[in-house]
C-alpha cells in the first residue's frame, strides 16, 4: 500500500472511470464552495455595519437571477446524472465469458467456491485480466461484498442471489470488507482478494486442496435428494424434465413465462409451489432448511449443465 | 431544576416565567413557552447522553484494535448514539423547542391551537425516551439506528423491542406537534398576516410539519411489523420465515430520508430569520425561498431508494431514484444562493447568532455538495456504507441542523430567558464548533473514499492516521459544545436584562416584552407589512 494515500489503488477496469467522476465531483465541490464562501466573505467585509443606525434599502429579489441560479445547478446535476448513470449501466452487466465464482456470506466469514471446486475462506484468488462474476448469497443476515481497490460493492442477501463482477488490472492483495453491518464481529468479516498471473492462478488451483467441482457436487446431490425420480430426463415423470431449462423461458400454469435463472431455480427448490410449470401439478416438496446455501449453489450449477442439453420433444415445451 | 435556575428577580414584570412557581406549574402547564422549555431541558439531556456515546466511540477508534471496549459494546454505542441523537435530539430540536416557543408568537396568537395536545406530546416524548434509556441500561441494542432486518428481527439478542417501542412512542409526539403547527399556522394567524407576510421560519416549520404528519406513521407501522416479527415470528422481513429483507429498508427509508428534512428544514428557517436581521435586509427572493422549503419536503418523499443502490435493486429503479435525488439538490442550492444575495448591500453585523448562521451555510454547503457523490450511482457504489456517508450526513445533520439550532437558541435566547449572554464567549464557541466540526468530519470523507466501512469496532492499521485526526477534532468539537451550555446557564441568573428587541429585529415575537407574558400579547397585533421590513421607512421599530 502507498504511504499516505488520498486515493485507493485502482486495480480494476472500472476503477479509473469511477475515479474520474469522483474527481470531477470533487472539483465541482471545491469550485462551488470557494465561489460561495468567497462571495459571502466579500459581502460581509464590504457591507459590514458601519454605524448602528444604518438602514439599507430593501431589495425584492431578481427573477433573472433566480432563473439563472436555478438553471445552472439544474444543468450541472443533469450532466452528473447522465454521466454517473451511464457509467453505472455500463458497469452493471458482466462481460460475456466471465468466470463464475460462488460466494456465501455468513456471520462473520466469506466462503468462496471456484468453478473447479476449490474452496477458500476469507480469501479470493483470481487471475489477472479475466472478468470474474460473483454470484452471492447469505446464510443469515445481510452482508456486503466490498473491494475498495476495484470500486465495486454489492449487498449479499439471505434468501436470494445478487451478483457483481470485476476485472482485475493489477497484481497484488486487496482488502475485502463487509460493508453492511452484520452483528458483533462485523469489523472482523474482512479478507483479501489476491490477484495472480493467470498461470500462477492455474498452479494455485492445481496445488490447493482439490474439491469437487460445483457441477459434480450438484449431480451427486441431485441423485441423493432423489430429484431424478420425478424430474425424468425424457419428460415423462411427474415433474418436468430439467434438460434445456436453465437459461430459457419456462411457461407457467398462469400463462406467464419466466426466465429460468439462478433466482427462479432457487425459488423452485425452496418454494416450489410459487410458480408451477404449465402442464404439471404442485406436488414438489420444499427443500427449505434441508440444503445449505453451498448445496443449493451446487445444485443450480448442475442445472446449468442440464440447461445446455437438448430438451426432450414430447411434453416439455422448451423455447426455441 | 429549571424552576430554580430560571427564577427571575422579584422586581421583574409578570411574564411566563414568573407567572407561577413550583413543579406543578411546569409539569401541568399548557403554555407553549413553558412546554418549549420542558423540551429544551429534555433534549439537552439527551444531547449530552448521545454526545457521551460519541466521545466513547471516538476514543475507541484511536487504536486500530479498538482502544477501550469489545466490539459488541462498540456496536451498542454507535446504535444508541444514532437512536438518541436522531429521535430524541435532532427531530424534536428546532420544531419542539424553538417551534413551540415561536410559532404562536410569530403568528400573533396566544398559544398553539391545541395546548393540551402540546403538553401530551411532551409526555409522550418523555415516555419514549425513558423506554430507550431503560433499554440502554438493560443491556443496550446493537442493530444500528437503521434496525436493518433480518439482523434486528431474528439475529440480534439485544433489547431491540424496547428501543423500537421507545421510537414508536416518540413518533406520536412528532405527529401531534406537526398537527398542532399546521392547524395553528392555517387558522390562527393575526389579522393582516397573509401567507406571504409570514416569516420564513413559519414556512419552514409548516413544511416540516407536513413531513412529520405524513411520514412518521410509516415509521410507526414499520416498527410495529418489526416487533411483530421479533416477538411472534410472523414472517414479514426474514426470508427464513418467508419474508422479504429489503421490504424493511423501503419502509424505513420512506420515513427516515424525509426525517433528514425534518432536521434541516427548520434550521434553514432559523438561518433565514438570522440573516435577515443581521444584514438588515429582506430575504432575497422571499417567495422562492419559501417555496423551496415546500419543494424539498415534497421531493424528500420520493428519494428513499438512493439508500439502496447496492442492495440489488433494479438498475432502472436506481436511475429514477438517482434522478429524483439530484432534483432535491436544486431547491437546496437556490436557498444558499438567495441567502448569499441577501447579504448584498446589507448592513452586516457579526453578533453570535450571525456567526452560527454563517457556520451553517458553510457546513450545509459542504454537506449538500458531497451529497451529489452519493446521489451519483457510479460513485455511490464505491462510497455507500463507508465513512464518506458518515461524514456527509454529519455535515448535514450536525454541521447544518445543530449549527442552525444553536444559532436559533442564541438569536431568541434574550426572548426566551429575558437575559443576554456574553457575546464574546458565544462568538468564540461558534468558531470552536466550526473548526472542531471540520477537524472531526473532514478526515472521514477521505477515510470513506479510501474504503473504510462504517460501523467497524476495529480496522486495518493504514486507516489510523485519519481516525486519530478525527478523534482529535472531536475533542475540540466537544469543548465547543460545552461552552454555550455554561454561559447560557450562567446568563439565566447573571446575564444583563434583555430589552424586548435587542437585535432590532422585525417579527411579532419582538413586539412583546422579553420574556413574554403568559398570554404573549396584551392585544392581538395587526400586521400591516411584509416580513423583514428592515428598510429605512420601517426604521421606527421599538
Amino acid at each position: 500500500m502507498q504511504g499516505f494515500p488520498f486515493q485507493p489503488e485502482q486495480a480494476s477496469t472500472v476503477a479509473r472511470s469511477v475515479d474520474e467522476l469522483y474527481l470531477f465531483l470533487t472539483a465541482l465541490t471545491v469550485f462551488f464552495s470557494t465561489v460561495i464562501f468567497a462571495t459571502i466573505f466579500y459581502f460581509m467585509i464590504k457591507y459590514r455595519r458601519r454605524s448602528p443606525g444604518e438602514r439599507p434599502k430593501a431589495i425584492e429579489g431578481s427573477l433573472p437571477l433566480e432563473i439563472l441560479w436555478t438553471a445552472i445547478p439544474t444543468l450541472i446535476v443533469a450532466v452528473i446524472f447522465v454521466w454517473s448513470s451511464s457509467l453505472y449501466v455500463r458497469n452493471a452487466e458482466p462481460p460475456k465469458g466471465a468466470m463464475e465464482i460462488f460466494v456465501t456470506g455468513k456471520q462473520w466469514m466469506w466462503k468462496v467456491q471456484h468453478p473447479e471446486g476449490q474452496r477458500e475462506i476469507n480469501e479470493l484468488h483470481v487471475p489477472l485480466g479475466r472478468p470474474v462474476k460473483l454470484t452471492m448469497t447469505s446464510e443469515d443476515v445481510i452482508h456486503d461484498f466490498f473491494v475498495p481497490a476495484f470500486r465495486v460493492k454489492k449487498d449479499v442477501l439471505p434468501g436470494r442471489y445478487t451478483s457483481m463482477w470485476f476485472q482485475p488490472t493489477q497484481l497484488g492483495t486487496f482488502h475485502l470488507f463487509c460493508a453492511q453491518y452484520c452483528g458483533a464481529f462485523h469489523a472482523g468479516m474482512i479478507g483479501s482478494v489476491i490477484v495472480m498471473e493467470p498461470d500462477e492462478y492455474e498452479r494455485w488451483l492445481a496445488g490447493s486442496v482439490q474439491g469437487e467441482s460445483p457441477e459434480a457436487a450438484g449431480e451427486k446431490l441431485f441423485l441423493q435428494q432423489g430429484c431424478g425420480t420425478c424430474h425424468l430426463a425424457d419428460g415423462t415423470g411427474p415433474g418436468p424434465s430439467l434438460l434445456g431449462v436453465y437459461g430459457n423461458q419456462v411457461k407457467l400454469t398462469t400463462g406467464d413465462s419466466v426466465l429460468a435463472d439462478d433466482g427462479y431455480m432457487r425459488e423452485s427448490l425452496l418454494a416450489p409451489r410459487a410458480k408451477i410449470v404449465a402442464g404439471y401439478i404442485p406436488i414438489m416438496p420444499s427443500f427449505q432448511g434441508q440444503l445449505t446455501e453451498e448445496q443449493i449453489g451446487n445444485l443450480i450449477a448442475y442445472l446449468r449443465v442440464l440447461g445446455k442439453l437438448q430438451p426432450p420433444k414430447p411434453k416439455e415445451e422448451g423455447k426455441k | 431544576m429549571s424552576t430554580a435556575t430560571l427564577e427571575p428577580r422579584v422586581h421583574a414584570p409578570r411574564n411566563y416565567l414568573n407567572a407561577d412557581y413550583g413543579w406543578k406549574s411546569w409539569l401541568f402547564t399548557l403554555d407553549h413557552k413553558r412546554i418549549a422549555l420542558l423540551y429544551l431541558v429534555s433534549i439537552t439531556f439527551f444531547f449530552i447522553i448521545g454526545g457521551s456515546f460519541a466521545v466513547l466511540m471516538r476514543i475507541q477508534l484511536v487504536d486500530p484494535q479498538g482502544a477501550i471496549v469489545q466490539p459488541e459494546t462498540y456496536n451498542k454505542l454507535f446504535t444508541l448514539h444514532g437512536v438518541v441523537m436522531i429521535f430524541f435530539f435532532l427531530i424534536p430540536s428546532i420544531p419542539a423547542v424553538l417551534g413551540n416557543f415561536l410559532v404562536p408568537l410569530m403568528v400573533g396568537a396566544r398559544d398553539l391551537a391545541f395546548p393540551k395536545l402540546n403538553l401530551l406530546s411532551w409526555y409522550i416524548y418523555i415516555v419514549g425516551g425513558l423506554f430507550t434509556l431503560y433499554s440502554a441500561i438493560a443491556g443496550g441494542v446493537d442493530t444500528g439506528w437503521t434496525f436493518y432486518t433480518p439482523y434486528s428481527s431474528t439475529y440480534s439478542n439485544t433489547q431491540v423491542t424496547a428501543v423500537a417501542i421507545g421510537v414508536f412512542i416518540t413518533g406520536f409526539s412528532s405527529i401531534l406537534t406537526g398537527l398542532n403547527f399546521i392547524v395553528t399556522i392555517h387558522k390562527m394567524r393575526a389579522p393582516g398576516l397573509t401567507w406571504f407576510r409570514m416569516p420564513l421560519f413559519l414556512w419552514a416549520t409548516y413544511a416540516t410539519s407536513i413531513i412529520m404528519v405524513l411520514g412518521t406513521p410509516v415509521l410507526a407501522i414499520t416498527i410495529f411489523l418489526l416487533a411483530l416479527e421479533h416477538l411472534f415470528h410472523v414472517g414479514i422481513f426474514s426470508p427464513a420465515l418467508g419474508g422479504d429483507p429489503l421490504l424493511f429498508q423501503h419502509l424505513f427509508w420512506f420515513y427516515s430520508h424525509p426525517a433528514v428534512y425534518i432536521m434541516i428544514l427548520p434550521a434553514m428557517g432559523v438561518v433565514s430569520e438570522i440573516i435577515a436581521c443581521f444584514a438588515r435586509k429582506r430575504i432575497f427572493g422571499y417567495k422562492i425561498v419559501a417555496f423551496s422549503s415546500v419543494a424539498i419536503a415534497v421531493l424528500g418523499f420520493l428519494v428513499w431508494g438512493h439508500h439502496m443502490f447496492v442492495t440489488g435493486q433494479s438498475v432502472y429503479a436506481g436511475i429514477i431514484f438517482s434522478l429524483l435525488s439530484f432534483l432535491v439538490a436544486i431547491p437546496s442550492a437556490i436557498k444558499v444562493f438567495n441567502w448569499t444575495a441577501t447579504l448584498y448591500k446589507g448592513s452586516i453585523s457579526f453578533d453570535a447568532p450571525m456567526l452560527y448562521a454563517m457556520g451553517f451555510i458553510g457546513l450545509f454547503t459542504m454537506g449538500g455538495l458531497t451529497g451529489l457523490f452519493l446521489a451519483s450511482l457510479a460513485t455511490d457504489v464505491h462510497l455507500n456504507g463507508t465513512y464518506f456517508v458518515v461524514a456527509h450526513f454529519h455535515y448535514i445533520m450536525v454541521g447544518g441542523a445543530v449549527m442552525g439550532y444553536l444559532g436559533g437558541i442564541h438569536f431568541w435566547w434574550p426572548k426566551i430567558s429575558g437575559r443576554k449572554y456574553p457575546n464574546g464567549w458565544a462568538a468564540l464557541a461558534a468558531a470552536i464548533i466550526f473548526i472542531g466540526f471540520n477537524l472531526t468530519f473532514f478526515p472521514q470523507f477521505v477515510l470513506g473514499y479510501l474504503g473504510m466501512p462504517r460501523r467497524y469496532a476495529f480496522y486495518p492499521a493504514e486507516f489510523q492516521v485519519l481516525n486519530v485526526m478525527s478523534s482529535a477534532g472531536a475533542t475540540v468539537l466537544g469543548v465547543g459544545y460545552l461552552i454555550p451550555l455554561i454561559y447560557l446557564f450562567w446568563s439565566m441568573r447573571y446575564g444583563p436584562i434583555a430589552e424586548p428587541n435587542p437585535w432590532g429585529a422585525t417579527g411579532l415575537e419582538w413586539k412583546t416584552p422579553s420574556p413574554p407574558p403568559t398570554e404573549n400579547f396584551t392585544e392581538i397585533p395587526v400586521v400591516t407589512e411584509e416580513a423583514y421590513a428592515y428598510a429605512e421607512e420601517e426604521a421606527g421599530h421599538e
